[in-house]
């Protein structure tokens, strides 16, 4: 059996018992628990939900069915750098697919994979609301604006160095 | 009280932070301390000023000085000059606010403001959206201690009534009537809740509001809470707002702290709280069943109306659920009264619209117009017009519920219904500018994807009609387009309309509907002559070398990554279509631009 994620970090189990209790005696209390179940470990491995399952006594089906309703939930652990293009009307109209593209063609990836190292993700995301800057991109929370298809390998490079 | 001699305000909104506004507040700070400015200058980070497209902007009062595209660098040539030695920094002024020798205008006297009525957003870019004092200083709170003190629900609600206001989310339902239908359902609970689930693309008024101006939302929800009988209310915002999210959070705890939510509000025996629901990503969720859904903490899909929230709500109690833009108004209301409420706008859409104006535009920003403003003016007196002189192509509003306005209908006064007849829709605000380089084809092929991504695939016209529709979009756009596919997807278009579960379903096909109404010819030169007439769909595109243009250097020849350009030295190259993979390297290349997609 695959080591159990909740056994292998007990300060992170502590932290997500805290939060059930907190949610627990609210109305609604699902949403705000995978928030921050989500936050705790960075994704949602199926153990967890599990467990959110047996404290809420909401059926695994219940759960399950709201984390991958919800494309801000993921089941699947994140790259070290969660890069995030815009895809709002303001920036497309601006040429955010020609970045998309060149990003995809930069890291060799689809929207949606992480790299093989682990160490990017990349996400097309709805509209970031910056559209002043348009077309926009996220680096976990370093954002770059006005983006043209050519400022691309010089901003990957920066990550990737380190 | 301190008494400053100048106010610095730094724009804190979402554009301007991504812009490095943070970092410029950091600057302001110590160059005041090291000048030892700090008890005579307040230093204030505010919500949005609106022109997001020249920031990061800060405004130096008591002069009004209006710095754009300010950088860390700047700050101690502001303060070194500016503030020491009141001299204004002229080379950093917003070029549209300097008048004639050098002085400054009025912000009121600036293209981008001087059509704006700022209501919804009155506050915003002028207090510190984390200082409860200052709303309170502008009036903040009064019209909750009026309502709770000296009226009845049923004046409130009459109030409300009598102004005309219309939900600020899309739809125009009169705001009055869902308080009263709240107020008169039957239940031993009831809810009040706040749609902050701002998802359309390109729309960010909902979100400057709440950076801006958290406390009016609370106040209003407070107000509607006491109308319609309520004790709790949420606020459902997306997760995607994290400052939004950051001050709504500030602003609970310190309306909870003078005891302007909790129990006993003003001394009364009114008690009223709120708390905040974080999204996780679904446009759907803007769909108020939907949201009510996920506010349970369930998939956030909708359901069939009646009954309605006002019926059955929130854990299935009644419930009211109004869009941030529309309580906003509600304070203002209560103080000036519905008369003059009712003195803005026109015949059936009364006050303000915000528009977020996105696109191929000058301006890019946030707006507040009186309804009835028209196009024309927003488009090219507050936004400044069109980039690059290019010609304005159409419009789009109201997101991929709504539809394409095209330039014969620039003069058409906005308001609810003068938008629906012309086949698009107020929506949030949202409102993009498309160019003559913008094809529409593909636009409404961007809608579409965006609309089958995010279908919550509960109705099947949804999940599946959207589908074939965007698959034969997908046809049209790379060449594969056949006679009758316009109309294949007209009736797709109209089986959809008339089947779809909820109001985003039956939305969806606008996009498209609007853009075959104005832009026909565009799909057929698509579909018949296989040609992208706005050169943007790739697959329809073809490189060429104008002969007379090219001078024979074989620069493109030599970049091109297939080996499709040939011909001799010094004479013109010819590029073969057949090879050419159209990455465009080539026309990136040439120093002649002698390279022309067509």
């Amino acid at each position: 059996m695959a080591t159990s994620v909740l056994a292998q970090d007990t300060q992170k189990f502590a932290e997500l018992q805290m939060v059930i209790e907190e949610y627990k005696g609210q109305e609604g209390p699902l949403m705000p628990i995978l928030h921050k179940a989500q936050e705790i470990y960075g994704y949602l491995p199926l153990e967890v939900q599990n467990y959110i399952a047996e404290q809420l006594g909401i059926p695994i089906t219940d759960i399950y069915g709201v984390a991958t309703f919800y494309s801000q939930f993921t089941l699947k652990p994140k790259g070290k750098y969660k890069i995030g293009i815009c895809m709002g009307t303001a920036c497309y109209v601006k040429g955010a697919q020609k970045v998309l593209d060149k990003l995809q063609e930069v890291l060799n990836i689809k929207v949606g994979d992480s790299t093989d190292d682990g160490k990017f993700t990349l996400e097309a995301t709805r509209c970031l609301g910056a559209c002043g800057l348009a077309p926009v991109m996220v680096i976990n929370d370093q954002v770059y604006g006005r983006l043209t298809p050519n400022d691309i390998e010089g901003i990957i490079a920066k990550y990737k160095d380190e | 009280m301190e008494f400053y001699r100048a106010h610095v305000l730094v724009c804190g909104g979402t554009g301007c932070t991504s812009s490095g506004s943070m970092n410029i507040i950091d600057k302001f700070n110590d160059e005041l301390e090291k000048h030892g400015l700090q008890n005579e200058i307040k230093l204030v980070r505010t919500g949005c000023f609106g022109l997001c497209e020249v920031g990061p902007i800060v405004i130096v009062y008591p002069e009004g000085a209006f710095y754009s595209r300010v950088k860390v660098e700047d700050v101690p040539e502001i303060v070194a000059e500016h503030l020491v030695k009141g001299r204004i920094v002229t080379r950093l002024l917003y070029h549209d606010s300097i008048a004639e020798e050098q002085a400054i205008k009025s912000l009121d006297e600036v293209g981008f403001y001087k059509k704006q009525l700022r209501l919804a957003l009155r506050n915003c870019g002028v207090i510190d959206p984390e200082n409860i004092d200052e709303y309170i200083a502008f009036d903040g709170y009064k019209a909750l201690g009026r309502v709770l003190t000296e009226m009845t629900p049923e004046q409130v609600i009459d109030t409300i009534k009598a102004s005309g206001l219309r939900g600020r989310g899309g739809a125009g339902f009169p705001t009055g009537l869902k308080w009263e239908f709240t107020r008169n359902a039957v239940g031993d609970k009831k809810y009040v809740c706040c749609n902050a689930d701002e998802g359309d693309p390109g729309a960010f008024m909902d979100r400057s509001i709440l950076e801006g101006d958290p406390h009016s939302v609370l106040e209003a929800m407070t107000i509607a809470g006491y109308a319609v009988g309520a004790d709790q209310g949420y606020i459902y915002v997306r997760a995607e707002y994290p400052i939004a999210v950051k001050r709504l959070t500030i602003a609970i705890a310190q309306a909870r702290e003078y005891g302007l939510l909790g129990k006993n509000i003003f001394g009364t025996d009114f008690s009223f709280d709120i708390e905040l629901r974080l999204g996780a990503g679904a446009f759907v969720c803007g769909e108020e069943t939907a949201l009510m859904a996920s506010i349970e903490g369930r998939r956030g899909e909708p359901r069939p109306r009646p009954p309605f929230p006002a019926v059955k709500g929130v854990f299935s109690k009644p419930t009211l659920l109004n869009n941030v833009e529309t309580y906003a108004n509600i304070p203002q209301i209560i103080m000036n009264g519905p008369e003059w409420f009712r003195s803005i706008g026109t015949e059936k859409s009364k006050g303000t619209k915000v528009f977020a104006l996105g696109g191929k535009i000058n301006n890019t920003g946030l707006v507040e117009v009186p309804m009835g403003t028209t196009l024309r003016e927003i488009v090219y007196e507050i936004g400044g017009g069109i980039p690059g002189g290019k010609k304005f192509k159409a419009a789009q509003t109201g997101g991929p519920s709504g539809g394409c306005i095209p330039a014969q209908h620039l003069d058409t006064p906005i308001d609810y219904d003068s938008l629906t007849q012309i086949g698009s829709m107020m929506g949030s605000g949202g409102l993009i500018v498309m160019d003559e380089d913008n094809c529409m084809v593909d636009i409404a092929r961007f809608f579409l994807d965006f609309t089958v991504d995010e279908s919550c695939g509960k109705c099947p016209p949804c999940r599946i009609g959207t589908r074939r529709m965007l698959e034969l979009l997908d046809k049209i756009v790379s060449g594969k387009g056949e006679e009758g596919d316009i109309e294949k997807l007209e009736l797709l278009a109209k089986n959809i309309k008339a089947s779809a579960l909820c109001g985003l379903g039956q939305t969806a096909p606008n996009p498209v509907l609007s853009t075959i109404r104005y832009f026909r010819d565009e799909y057929e030169a698509h579909i018949k002559e296989k040609r992208c007439p706005a050169g943007v769909c790739q697959a329809l595109l073809r490189y060429v070398i104008v002969a007379e243009l090219c001078k024979g250097c074989g620069l493109c020849a030599r970049n091109c990554p297939v080996e499709a350009i040939s011909g001799e030295r010094k004479k013109p190259y010819t590029i073969d279509t057949d090879k050419c993979i159209k990455c465009g390297l080539c026309m990136e290349k040439c120093p002649f631009n002698a390279i022309v997609k067509q």
